[in-house]
């Protein structure tokens, strides 16, 4: 095992880590910044409970070594809300209800962040197959879907 | 995880010196498999190189000679470049259907070839597009391989030691061409193919006869392959529902499943014929699209 000194924003926020070669962002993430949002689900890229961006595209930070994010910028859900300001995406899941035990909501807020950015207007097939990838043991999609397409609408009216 | 050093090289100079040195030294792009692989002890690492820092392994460009991908290039990429050009369409849907957004945006197109599972996606897509694997070592030099000789068993390829995949290059497809990608999952989304058949026909658009058939399966043999027989009895007839029939029952002959616990063996049998006859109906209907079959 080596270590790395890694210089990344995370949030907006510029960090130097040293980093163990073996380290994954997750527990980078969670462990040593201290960012408990972003959760440990399957741990091998089938849950989506760990969806971070890293250079506005999503991932599953538990199949990204933390020394692959030297130079990245990392958005976790810890870096929606802008000074306690939830982001309209977050407003429609607390209106709509949008979760039941939360563990699979960080993932889900950012998966459908950036299937917004990507895809303002998308019909309701096309949250379900971008959210795929994201899943919720209490299985409650149809209020995750409804809560995605209240936060296209709150979009479309910024 | 095991024990293991990290490097990132930005030449691909650099990377060829470590990806020589002694012990298990991976590659790696996307990581969705190999990181999977270390953390669950399918794979042991003693070095983990790094190669999306390497500009030869990112390029993705479609000049004369066609499609070059870098190994290093995601699916999205691929994705968005082929839907954009729109020749490689059955390379398009295979590259939407690994994994979840989440997966396709790290992974990529060339570690799904050589983490050489069976069941890959992209690789029916890119046997009938009928590309050829670039490869590059320290000491065994550069050489360029049919991609349906690159592979020697489930997760093995004919990769030597220091040797890695540099690119992937798919000839442009001539004109009156078409090819389509299935599998079958029981799920919509986020599986792995119970199997898989990709089709790319050549259509003479006067006599409606076929130029030039490919059909390759995914999840019905220890390596992907081409269904040969199939192909031979489509090239030179005319192309319908008949010829297509026959095409699907001559395609199980290529099949050799096994049963596990995605299907039964002859289950596998059974989808091979049914995915190449929709494969073919597929792309019969985007020629028809480029009114080659208006009556």
């Amino acid at each position: 095992m080596s270590k790395k000194q890694i210089k990344t924003t995370v949030n907006g926020v510029e960090h130097e880590i040293l980093v163990d070669s073996t380290w994954t962002l997750l527990e980078t993430l969670r462990d040593h910044l201290q960012l408990t949002g972003t959760k440990e689900g399957c741990s091998n890229g089938n849950c989506g409970a760990c969806t971070v961006m890293i250079d506005g595209e999503t991932c599953c930070s538990c199949l990204v070594l933390a020394a692959e994010i030297d130079g990245r910028e990392v958005t976790t859900v810890e870096g929606l809300a802008d000074h306690g300001h939830l982001t309209p995406v977050q407003d429609a899941f607390v209106d709509n209800s949008g979760l039941q035990c939360g563990f699979c909501t960080p993932g889900f807020m950012i998966a459908a962040t950036a299937l917004l950015n990507e895809n303002p207007h998308p019909t309701e097939h096309e949250i379900r197959l971008k959210l795929a990838g994201n899943l919720c043991r209490c299985t409650g999609y149809d209020k995750i879907v409804r809560s995605v397409q209240d936060a296209a609408e709150r979009l479309s009216k910024v | 995880m095991p024990d293991f050093d990290y490097e990132a090289p930005t030449t691909l100079a650099e990377a060829l010196v470590l990806l020589a040195r002694p012990g298990e030294v991976r590659p790696l792009a996307g990581g969705t498999d190999i990181i999977d692989q270390l953390k669950s002890n399918r794979r042991n690492a003693d070095l983990v190189v790094d190669m999306k820092r390497i500009p030869e392994l990112l390029e993705l460009s479609m000049n004369g000679s066609g499609l070059r991908i870098g190994s290093a290039v995601s699916c999205t990429d691929v994705l968005k470049f082929t839907a954009k050009h729109g020749v490689y369409p059955a390379l398009s849907e295979s590259a939407a259907l690994i994994g979840s957004v989440h997966i396709q945006n790290r992974a990529s197109v060339g570690g799904n070839v050589c983490n050489a599972a069976p069941s890959a996606d992209t690789i029916p897509p890119l046997l009938v597009h009928e590309a050829v694997a670039h490869t590059v070592g320290a000491s065994a030099g550069e050489r360029a391989i049919p991609l349906i000789d690159f592979f020697a068993g489930p997760g093995q390829t004919v990769l030597q030691k220091g040797e890695i995949l540099k690119l992937l290059v798919l000839p442009v497809p001539s004109e009156n061409t078409a090819s389509a990608y299935l599998r079958f999952i029981p799920r919509n989304e986020m599986d792995i193919a119970v199997a898989g058949v990709g089709s790319l026909i050549e259509v003479n658009p006067e006599s409606k006869m076929v130029k030039k058939a490919r059909i390759a399966l995914a999840s019905v043999a220890p390596t992907p392959v081409r269904a040969y027989a199939a192909e031979k009895s489509l090239e030179g007839s005319v192309i319908d529902q008949a010829a297509i029939d026959r095409a699907a029952e001559l395609a199980v002959k290529a099949a050799v499943p096994i049963t596990d616990v995605r299907g039964s063996a002859e289950y596998r049998k059974e989808l091979v014929k049914v995915l190449t006859r929709r494969t073919l109906n597929i792309c019969l209907d985007r020629l028809g699209q480029q009114a080659l079959f208006v009556e």
